[in-house]
């Protein structure tokens, strides 16, 4: 059980679950991800039951352009797919490949993030702010919940490449690795309802 | 294995107690806390009773009434009974499953010290002069900026909202421990009871506590931040404020309630020298009753006017919970009947249990009828109700769990007498106050009011109910006394000192040494160590061979995000940023630490392992 007796080169074939830290780690991430989805399922619902009350500030069909926000969908998408490399180049112990796919996928998670800091504030100067209406409210707690995940996934799986470089590739930091890859597939998931449901749903009224 | 010599600071004394990360400890420390919180809503509930104890009484003010229902409410629910149910099954689910620990020590040591955190942060309402006064629903517009314009709601909701954080992840923990952490041997259909209704409420908590913590975050935006979720003059919805919450409540009331089924079904089994009777069936009766728990919180919102069908829909749903929940009463029945029944505290206490449960039920269902419930709704029926399922049915159990395992966590009895008068002075004094409030509120006496007109009807069985309160109160104190009088004595039990312990945990020592198990047992039945004992074996099977045990390292960092946590909670209450930064950093400084520096634990090789206990 012991974490460490696999340092010395040879790493089993899938580390992250090489020990029973490891698998308890992975399955209790899987756990927290299904809190966190009720917990954004929580927050859809009551943008939902919100999302027509605009009072006097702007609609969601003034407010939200789509080429903009298909453009950040893409990014995440992609930043996505980035760190499904970066898993299989962990499988296939190629440290140097995974962390290249890692900068890739934060690199691509920062794009997300600027994108989205630009288009709130211009929503805000177009009159949409967060006190508004029940409708902004409830808009800027969802969409911000999921910037305030990307966010601290990019810290997250920043410091976990300065990891790598200072650990290397072990039992101990590939459960780290292959778990941060789960987070960042999901938040890409809660986007992709995000666009549904907030956006294009926003768009056809 | 190979042995590693890493070197890990020991600590003794109080420190030992601020870093643990044994879970054997983290569940005294959670009986201390949830103990002192009971002893705080119990108070409150004292001086409730003292005010409704005579017509038109002036022992205290009508808005100090508001504050105490509040906080007896939260308190009760969130920093008394769940604490005592963690405090339960982190002394006993590892114990039970066959594991040296959980899967995350350090996780158990963080939700131990963010509930504590959390608590005190709710307390301490009482001395900044703010108390939540909103009912512990906390429903809006009552809470909401408008109506409640000083700090008592924040207090509520920062503090349930950095509470809330420890018992998610008290949840996640534990599911992840029985899934992954079972001896060998111990399938799914072998775990004892207890183990299966916390499985079960560790999955309700997982998911039901997010709405809660999404429903906090929300009020708190409307409140801190202008935010509209529900300010219905710029667009909110106050129903949808009603929806979160018993969305999370609802499934609350399953959480508290299925350990204290589990806890009823060993220590029954136990005292009846019996096999549990349906063992399967009660399996699948716990999970039907935690789908089910999630299909019915409207039932709290019968005249909130939802209309007939949502009404019909969720009143059936609700009658429905009846049909699992009476699959058990019978199962317990049926385990004593024929049964060679021993008396003991804890067993009175699961005997006692299960009348009053079967009271509580049948009120539910009353209540579950739409439009009965409209004449029930906001009475003292109601009041009756939950008290019938909550003390009647969880603190039982608590009080069963606790005189049954008292031996096993502490190596130490319980004095038999002194529990015998705590069970029939909390029994009877329980009945007294509750019993009478079913007719308190048929009459028409609604809840939550600080006084009332004499000749209504409602003297006598006010006062009635406050003399039954203090019984309860006495019997409180017996079992104080009772545990005074354990923890002078020296003496140690015997691994097994009811003798007629089932399940793993009765096969190792009491209190167990840190690593719980020299060798992991192999699990070969249900009711293993029964089993093993009617075979003529001392002790379990081993599944290993003696060897260097693995332990984790003691650490202070949970107790330290903890107090960032409670930082910023007060910082973001009284607008002072700087502080509500500093504590976050704190925090999430703690997280770095805790990321990059890596915990290689330490091993206890065999040698230390003769010299026994390691205190």
């Amino acid at each position: 059980m012991s974490a460490h007796e696999h340092a010395d080169g040879h790493l089993p074939h899938e580390p992250e679950k090489a020990t029973l830290e490891g698998r308890n780690k992975v399955l209790g991430f899987w756990l927290f991800l299904g809190a966190e989805t009720v917990l954004f399922g929580t927050l859809f619902a009551a943008f939902i039951a919100l999302r027509h009350q605009t009072l006097d500030g702007p609609t969601a069909d003034h407010l939200f352009e789509l080429p903009m926000v298909f453009a950040a969908t893409m990014i995440l998408l992609f930043s996505s797919l980035m760190s499904v490399f970066a898993v299989q180049a962990m499988h296939q112990n190629r440290v140097k490949a995974m962390i290249v796919w890692l900068i890739v996928t934060i690199l691509l998670g920062l794009c997300f993030l600027g994108l989205e800091i630009y288009e709130f504030n211009t929503y805000v100067s177009e009159g949409h702010q967060f006190a508004t209406s029940a409708f902004s409210s409830s808009f800027y707690t969802l969409v911000g919940f999921h910037g305030a995940h990307v966010a601290f996934g990019v810290l997250w799986i920043g410091l976990l490449i300065a990891q790598i470089f200072k650990k290397g590739l072990t039992v101990v930091t590939a459960p780290k690795i292959y778990v941060s890859a789960i987070y960042w597939h999901f938040i890409d998931v809660v986007w992709v309802f995000i666009f549904t449901v907030v956006y294009l749903m926003g768009k056809v009224g | 294995m190979a042995a590693h010599a890493h070197t890990v600071k020991r600590y003794r004394g109080l420190m030992d107690w601020l870093t643990t990360v044994d879970h054997k400890k983290i569940g005294i420390l959670y009986l201390i806390a949830g103990g002192l919180f009971f002893i705080v809503g119990g108070l409150e509930a004292m001086m409730i009773r003292i005010q409704l104890m005579k017509p038109m009484n002036d022992f205290v003010g009508a808005d100090t009434f508001n504050e105490l229902l509040t906080m007896h409410g939260t308190t009760m629910i969130f920093l008394a009974a769940m604490p005592m149910l963690f405090a339960l099954m982190n002394a006993v689910i590892p114990l039970q499953i066959g594991a040296r620990d959980v899967a995350f020590p350090f996780l158990n040591s963080l939700g131990f010290w963010t509930f504590f955190a959390g608590g005190v942060l709710l307390n301490i309402s009482w001395f900044a002069g703010n108390v939540p006064d909103a009912g512990w629903t906390s429903y809006v517009p009552l809470a909401s900026p408008t109506y409640s314009s000083g700090h008592g709601v924040d207090y509520y909701l920062m503090g349930l909202q950095i509470a809330g954080i420890g018992t998610l992840l008290g949840g996640i923990n534990f599911m992840a421990t029985i899934i992954n952490m079972r001896a060998p041997g111990m399938s799914f259909m072998r775990m004892p009871m207890f183990t299966w209704t916390i499985f079960i409420t560790s999955a309700l908590i997982v998911f039901a506590f997010p709405v809660l913590t999404v429903g906090l975050v929300a009020l708190t935006f409307d409140r801190l931040f202008h935010a509209n979720f529900f300010e219905t003059g710029s667009g909110g919805n106050a129903v949808l404020w009603e929806h979160i919450f018993w969305v999370f409540g609802h499934p609350e009331v399953y959480i508290l309630i299925l350990p204290a089924f589990g806890i009823i079904s060993e220590v029954v089994s136990t005292f009846a020298r019996k096999r549990l009777f349906g063992y399967s069936s009660m399996v699948f009766a716990t999970v039907l009753i935690a789908f089910l728990g999630f299909m019915v919180w409207a039932h709290h919102m019968f005249t909130t006017g939802l209309g007939p069908v949502a009404n019909g829909l969720f009143s059936i749903a609700t009658m429905l919970i009846a049909v699992p929940t009476g699959v058990k009463i019978f199962n317990w029945l049926f385990t004593l009947w024929g049964g060679s029944i021993r008396f003991t505290t804890a067993n009175l206490f699961a005997i006692g249990f299960i009348p009053t449960f079967v009271m509580g039920g049948v009120t539910g269902v009353m209540l579950a009828s739409a439009p009965a419930d409209f004449q029930y709704h906001d009475s003292y029926f109601v009041v009756a109700h939950f008290h019938y399922v909550i003390v009647g049915g969880l603190i039982f159990g608590i009080f069963a769990g606790l005189h049954y395992w008292w031996p096993k966590m502490f190596g130490r009895m319980l004095n038999e007498t002194l529990g015998k008068f705590t069970f029939w002075t909390f029994f009877i004094g329980f009945h007294l106050t509750f019993f009478v409030q079913h007719f308190l509120g048929l009459l028409g006496m609604p809840r939550r009011v600080w006084t009332y007109l004499p000749n209504q009807g409602f003297d006598t069985m006010n006062l009635i109910s406050s003399v039954g309160a203090f019984l309860m109160g006495i019997g409180t104190i017996f079992f104080l006394v009772n545990v005074i009088a354990s923890a002078a004595k020296k003496q140690k039990v015997a691994d097994d000192p009811w003798e007629d312990g089932r399940s793993l945990e009765w096969s190792i020592p009491s209190p167990p040494p840190e690593y719980n198990f020299k060798q992991l047992p192999l699990v070969r039945s249900y009711d293993a160590w029964w089993n093993e004992k009617q075979k003529g074996n001392a002790e379990m099977p081993p599944a290993e061979p003696v060897g260097s045990i693995h332990m984790p390292s003691p650490s202070i960092l949970p107790l330290v995000m903890s107090i960032g946590l409670f930082a910023a909670g007060l910082g973001f209450m009284y607008d002072h940023l700087i502080i509500a930064i500093a504590g976050l950093v704190v925090t999430f400084g703690c997280m770095f630490l805790r990321s990059v520096f890596d915990d290689h634990g330490f091993h206890i090789e065999p040698e230390e392992q003769e010299k026994g206990v390691h205190v």
